[in-house]
């Protein structure tokens, strides 16, 4: 009826290229990205950024950066904790060294740092695959974790371990620290969340998402119609990390302000990551938009749910929050195996169709 | 029309703002996850005594108490989700029982201008109060914990413990590795040797950490412990024979459920303490008389008298004296969290009160103020009898050595302050 292509002509190559070819489609992400830069910076308060929109916007950025190497290359990786730990310790010696330096770029740097680390721990996916390589990169995992633990330099001799934000500012707008506000950490992080969104989404349509999608469906096929495996697995792993760097600096510097990396970037935030790109959709930009509003969005709404509507005890409703998330992941994968993603692409199959389905 | 329906809003503003007037307390607690036995009974503690006081003497000061529970799960991204979610009610103070969390909530609280209480744990620095404006640890912290352990090695070894073996099993994490620094500059005064044995997150696992005790021999073990590691350690030591009396736990580490695991060996384990053990005190009664019998107890209520419980107990009688003390102070009732801020600084407990509460020589006696949030630090030393299964005071509450710790106090503050350009001073 008003969702097809039917009468929307193109006349040029670009216009048939773009991301959103359905002017529907089109004009709904207008629509969203207007509503999160021009509506929400000024309905949000501190709960809802701090409880919702920061874990939201940062788990996304780092379920984009896992997706493009698992999903798209078919490199699993459960190094996920370590790399986010790379970059918040990153930013957190950038931030200390060079307080005067925007902190928008000593993300983009801690993103860097994280990318050159990514590529050495993925040099081994040259010779090993599939489950071998979720071991090493394991390996990537606690290593990187136990350095930063291990070595004073990493958080500046502090008596606890533990490395704190300090205070620093974009535009003279402070983003991290105990005095932001809600409006400018959430749009500092939607920015950074659309820069990656946009080329992790460009990259993966053009040549080199294709060259990565050669090497995850089969790797001797892609190397034999000239695929070069070791750019494709290292770029890959390249870009990734980037990902995965900058959003380890924003849940340390702009979300939590303070943390320890045992527990902050322990195995579970390399699993949690990795249940939001299995859960979103493998190979789907918006699966890991899916996926990692599922898992931070979930338990806060049972919370609240249970505990602020019901009244309930609060360690019944947190038993029952692991059983409820559970049993959802569980019914999603039956239901779903392909992810959240599947269940929206079915979804638009049938909007195209309808009302006449036959 | 515009006119009248505004006003009707102002109206029921004004109508429903005395509805909030109750005295918010929250309870950053965790009835779940791996630290679990040890937050249970420290929130039903908590919670009970506020039920206490509501239901004996009408709350604080005529305004009722309320308790907002959160569940933490000793997690960091959870607790800040609490606190911007209970934050918004009153709260007027913040434990969460976490070092981890009290690491985040310092610069939120201090920006929000709510009071931060860490008894016995956090940012143990936050003792200097012209710094840490918002932040409270007395009556001790980890820094007055281990030199009171020392301590007690030093007086039961005829004050002379140099050349000896001491081991630290600590929790790998920000928690665990506080009294480092103070354990290295006691060595220096005292000359002792230090073995550091970390143990990570969630610690059950430690036979490599036991192997080298056990292949070492240090004369005494001292442990940072936390949750399930605690009872893994202990049964740890007893398998390797390690002598009980020798092995000396945090006060995170010496609660019933640490002990109880390894039956009959771990008779004889010592803790470090800054308040007293058991159930014979007359508040008991009254939590027995107006919480359990009328069953409001929290939790299960099957945890009173237990060591964290009487802990968490604590921790709402001191709440609620500075709550009284703001009120007089501000001759309000009806406190708010600043308010609050200045009854923590200027609470003084003494015997008196503590007596009067029902508590005699619970804690020991200690006046806060605004250059000293730490109180005196006085510790004193449990020890665990197990064919009676109790904890009993096997020394009184002793000065701490206050001069390495204040020295320690002043540089960490100091690099806080640099840090975070915190102007030094009292208001």
């Amino acid at each position: 009826m008003f969702y097809r292509e039917a009468g929307d002509f193109k006349t040029n190559y670009a216009d048939d290229n773009q991301t959103f070819p359905i002017k529907f489609d089109r004009y709904r992400y207008y629509a969203l990205m207007l509503f999160a830069f021009i509506v929400v910076p000024f309905l949000i308060n501190d709960y809802w950024v701090n409880a919702i929109f920061l874990p939201f916007l940062i788990y996304s950025i780092a379920a984009i950066g896992l997706n493009i190497l698992v999903g798209y290359c078919g490199q699993v990786s459960l190094g996920t904790g370590g790399f986010m730990a790379v970059g918040a310790y990153a930013c957190y010696k950038l931030m200390t060294s060079f307080p005067e330096i925007s902190i928008f770029i000593h993300v983009l740097l801690a993103g860097g740092v994280t990318a050159l680390v990514g590529v050495l721990f993925g040099l081994p996916s040259l010779r090993i695959k599939g489950f071998y390589l979720a071991v090493a990169t394991l390996a990537a995992q606690f290593f990187l974790v136990w350095l930063f633990n291990r070595v004073p330099w990493f958080y500046n001799y502090s008596a606890s371990g533990q490395i704190s934000a300090p205070e620093r500012t974009v535009f003279g707008v402070a983003v991290t620290g105990p005095n932001t506000s809600a409006w400018a950490t959430y749009l500092f992080c939607l920015v950074l969340l659309t820069i990656v969104g946009l080329i992790a989404r460009n990259l993966t349509r053009g040549m080199q998402g294709r060259k990565w999608m050669a090497i995850r469906d089969m790797d001797i096929a892609a190397e034999i119609i000239g695929v070069n495996p070791l750019k494709a697995k290292l770029s890959a792993f390249a870009v990734s990390s980037f990902f995965i760097g900058v959003a380890g600096a924003l849940y340390f510097s702009v979300y939590l302000g303070a943390v320890e990396v045992g527990e902050a970037f322990g195995i579970n935030q390399s699993f949690l990551v990795l249940f939001m790109i299995i859960i979103g959709g493998l190979g789907s930009i918006f699966g890991s938009f899916a996926g990692a509003a599922f898992l931070v969005l979930m338990p806060v709404l049972l919370k609240n749910v249970l505990v602020g509507g019901l009244g309930w005890p609060t360690d019944i409703a947190a038993h029952l929050e692991f059983l409820i998330v559970g049993a959802l992941i569980i019914v999603f994968l039956i239901a779903e195996p392909h992810g959240l993603a599947q269940l929206w692409r079915v979804a638009k199959e049938k909007l195209r169709l309808w009302p006449f389905p036959h | 029309m515009k006119m009248k329906f505004a006003t009707m809003a102002v109206t029921a503003m004004m109508a429903a703002a005395p509805a909030m007037a109750d005295l918010v307390f929250p309870s950053l607690s965790y009835r779940t996850g791996p630290y679990a036995a040890g937050g249970i009974p420290f929130a039903d503690g908590y919670a009970d005594y506020f039920t206490l006081l509501n239901e004996r003497d009408g709350g604080i000061g005529g305004v009722p108490t309320r308790l907002l529970e959160c569940e933490t799960g000793y997690n960091t991204a959870k607790g800040v989700e609490c606190y911007e979610s209970t934050k918004g009610e009153g709260a007027l103070v913040y434990q969460p029982l976490s070092t981890g969390i009290t690491y985040q909530l310092i610069p939120k609280v201090t920006a929000d201008g709510i009071p931060l209480h860490t008894m016995g744990y956090g940012r143990t620095s936050a003792a200097n109060g012209e710094v840490f404006s918002n932040v409270f640890n007395y009556p001790s912290n980890y820094w007055d914990g281990a030199s009171g352990a020392i301590n007690y090695l030093l007086e039961s070894n005829g004050g002379d413990i140099s050349g000896k073996k001491i081991a630290l099993v600590y929790h790998n994490s920000a928690y665990g590795k506080e009294p480092i620094r103070t354990l290295e500059e006691l060595q220096k005064k005292h000359g002792y040797e230090l073995t550091l044995l970390p143990v990570d997150h969630p610690g059950q696992e430690q036979k490599s950490q036991w192997l080298q005790i056990r292949r070492e021999r240090p004369d005494f073990v001292v442990m940072w412990g936390w949750g399930v590691m605690n009872q893994v350690a202990i049964q740890e030591a007893s398998n390797i024979r390690f002598p009980m009396e020798n092995f000396i736990g945090v006060w995170w580490s010496g609660a019933e459920h640490d002990v109880l695991p390894a039956g009959d060996k771990a008779n004889g384990y010592k803790a470090v303490t800054f308040h007293n053990v058991g159930r014979d005190f007359p508040v008991f009664d009254d939590i027995q008389k107006y919480v359990v019998d009328t069953g409001k107890a929290a939790g299960a209520g099957d945890q009173i008298g237990n060591v964290l419980y009487n802990r968490g107990m604590y921790a709402a009688m001191l709440a609620a004296e500075a709550a009284k003390t703001a009120q007089e102070m501000h001759g309000t009732a009806e406190i708010t969290p600043a308010m609050m801020r200045d009854g923590m600084e200027a609470l003084v407990i003494d015997e008196a009160k503590m007596t009067a509460l029902g508590m005699p020589n619970f804690g020991p006696s200690f006046n806060v103020s605004c250059e000293n949030h730490g109180g005196p630090g006085l510790v004193g030393m449990t020890q665990w009898d197990a064919a009676n299964q109790t904890w009993s005071m096997i020394s009184d509450f002793k000065e701490t050595d206050g001069e390495v710790i204040g020295a320690l106090v002043a540089e960490d503050s100091a690099s806080y302050a640099a840090e975070n350009n915190i102007e030094a001073g009292c208001k």
